[in-house]
């Protein structure tokens, strides 16, 4: 069964139909990237799925739920976790915090018990804090666990961000650009992050990205979006050789 | 991590340190007859503005909404639980009757925080503020207007003073503009501990809003500070969270009007006003938002300050004036905040050598 499935989503914003009749098959365990020149509606598609906009029309199904106008709250309940295009991270948090936030719905304990401290919130802390560390290891970024988020460099505030949204134990990933302002040497390893992640939590990405190189890299399938719509669609190696998106990226 | 719990407990710890030390040092001054009276009588609203800038710092620190507002929960603590006073001044001794005033204070104002939470909070920045501001003033005038007494039929409550209608030996207890009068004679027998009260309960406000911080609920409240978008997208529930915080902060708030009401003889709404508010504002941004023991901190220096500079009647303001420059600049000049951090490695560095050797 397909882990996403979305069929005839579309937004209208006043005049503009910012994104028309689009569709998507992921299966479960699939890396799949979602490319397309400035503006064709690729991070309206990431608000969409995960509930910052309304569709106008269309049907989203993960795992078989449908989660169509789903508040952002319940879509990251039902299983999607997200990264942006311009980082946001809780700046003034702990890197260790910043993925115990995202733990905060799979450990339960009350207000007061937390006030109170009592033997559960020991406890309760304790697991929180071996899981996120166990997180933060994953991405290199156990040793820096006490560091302000906002003053790690660049390219480990885009693996925290990563982190972060894994802790919410998702069954599908969606990454805004995650090579963004990265060096090929970041982004070298970032791919090799994914990669891992794919692998060592049997996630399913779907992710946005406009570094060629990483896209034909690690995507086993591509969707191409021009001006709302999907140009094409199919394996990395068709697609990227396709005469019709050289032609939308790069102009007649 | 483990170090992470060890820091955190620390420094809470360092916090009830300060205030047992400041508590001592007083009591030893008291006890040697070092303590002026108008300094002696400067204690208890000093802990009532330290209470009321601790639980400010909730909301402006911690969940990043600026609120205007905080008199107005304070006057609702204050009222209701003298006007308890009041009532149950003859049915239970002075120790319980203070407790469940404490109580209902807290009850009441933190009721009144979900109140006005619900719609507030759905406003951000500069709205909140104004909104909050001007819920703390539509408080402030409706208990202005209201009568309240109690005769042997229950409890009246009108606009004027005749709508009462009480029957014969019926008391009047709250008097619109006039206030409530004469709380403080009802606790005669403890009136003398009311300092220890106020710094208990300064104690018990930082073990509060401490251990919320650094709880899980606490860190939600965080991230919506942060980043409201981010939050949602890892199933934080924003609106929620910064509900509880302003509730927690509003019913702390309550425990602070309540030690104000008990510790003065005439209790007037006017003091309740904006100026109150924006005064506790003052204390936290001064002392550093987020940062508790710098609301403390401030909330004694600023507000024991003009009083003690009474004697320098022209120069009280100018010399006021200073130290709230002195202050700002010591907590957020680059500058200052770069040679601050520079002495507390010093002190840390000289610790470990120590250690060391």
């Amino acid at each position: 069964m397909a882990m996403l499935e979305v069929n005839h989503l579309s937004i209208q914003f006043g005049g503009l139909r910012a994104v028309d009749g689009f569709h998507i098959n992921i299966e479960k365990g699939q890396l799949y990237g979602l490319i397309g020149p400035n503006g064709a509606g690729k991070t309206t598609v990431f608000n969409l799925l995960t509930g910052v906009y309304k569709p106008t029309e269309g049907i989203i199904r993960l795992d078989g739920q449908d989660i169509t106008g789903k508040s952002t709250i319940e879509i990251n309940k039902a299983g999607i976790a997200r990264t942006f295009q311009n980082i946001r991270l809780f700046k003034e948090m702990s890197v260790l915090d910043n993925v115990k936030v995202g733990l905060h719905n799979h450990y339960q304990y009350s207000t007061l018990t937390g006030i109170l401290r009592l033997p559960k919130y020991f406890k309760v802390e304790k697991e929180m804090n071996e899981k996120a560390m166990e997180i933060l290891k994953v991405f290199d970024l156990d040793k820096e666990a006490e560091i302000l988020a906002g003053n790690l460099p660049y390219g480990k505030q885009r693996k925290l961000e990563i982190a972060r949204a894994l802790a919410t134990d998702p069954k599908l990933l969606l990454l805004d650009e995650p090579a963004a302002g990265m060096n090929p040497n970041e982004t070298q390893e970032l791919m090799d992050t994914i990669r891992f992640v794919q692998e060592h939590f049997h996630m399913t990405t779907l992710l946005i990205e406009h570094d060629m190189k990483l896209v034909g890299g690690i995507c086993e399938k591509l969707t191409v979006l021009n001006f709302g719509q999907v140009l094409t669609e199919g394996e990395t190696s068709e697609v990227l050789n396709d005469p019709t998106v050289i032609t939308a990226y790069l102009g007649e | 991590m483990k170090k992470n719990m060890n820091k955190t407990t620390r420094s809470n710890f360092i916090t009830y340190g300060i205030v047992i030390v400041l508590f001592a040092v007083v009591q030893i001054l008291s006890s040697t007859g070092n303590l002026s009276r108008l300094l002696t009588g400067l204690l208890v609203p000093l802990c009532v503005y330290t209470i009321a800038a601790i639980s400010l710092n909730l909301v402006v620190g911690f969940s990043g909404e600026l609120s205007l507002g905080h008199a107005g929960f304070m006057c609702v603590g204050a009222y209701s639980s003298a006007l308890f006073s009041h009532l149950a001044a003859d049915a239970l001794p002075p120790v319980p009757r203070f407790i469940l005033a404490i109580l209902i204070g807290a009850a009441v104002a933190g009721v009144f925080g979900i109140l006005i939470g619900i719609p507030v909070l759905r406003l951000r920045g500069d709205y909140l503020a104004i909104v909050t501001l001007a819920f703390g003033e539509i408080i402030k005038n409706l208990i202005n207007i209201l009568y309240v007494g109690a005769d042997k039929n229950g409890i009246h409550a009108a606009t004027t003073s005749s709508g009462l209608e009480l029957a014969a030996g019926g008391k009047k207890i709250m008097k619109g503009a006039l206030g409530i009068s004469g709380t403080a004679t009802l606790y005669k027998e403890i009136k003398p501990y009311f300092f220890l009260i106020g710094v208990l309960l300064v104690l018990l406000t930082l073990f509060i809003v401490q251990n919320l911080v650094h709880s899980r609920s606490g860190r939600a409240v965080m991230s919506t500070r942060d980043n409201r978008i981010a939050a949602e997208s890892v199933g934080i529930n924003v609106t929620k969270y910064k509900l509880l915080a302003f509730t927690v902060s509003a019913a702390l708030a309550g425990v602070a009007g309540v030690l104000y009401a008990h510790n003065i003889s005439m209790l007037k709404v006017s003091v309740f006003d904006y100026n109150m508010s924006i005064l506790i504002l003052v204390y936290v941004v001064l002392g550093g938002i987020g940062n508790l023991r710098g609301s403390m901190i401030a909330a004694i220096i600023l507000y024991a300050l003009p009083e003690l500079l009474r004697g320098f009647a022209n120069y009280r303001m100018l010399i006021y004036a200073i130290v709230l420059i002195v202050m700002m600049l010591f907590n957020w000049a680059p500058a200052a905040r770069t040679w601050r951090s520079r002495i507390a490695e010093k002190i840390r560095g000289g610790k470990t050598k120590k250690e060391a050797a």
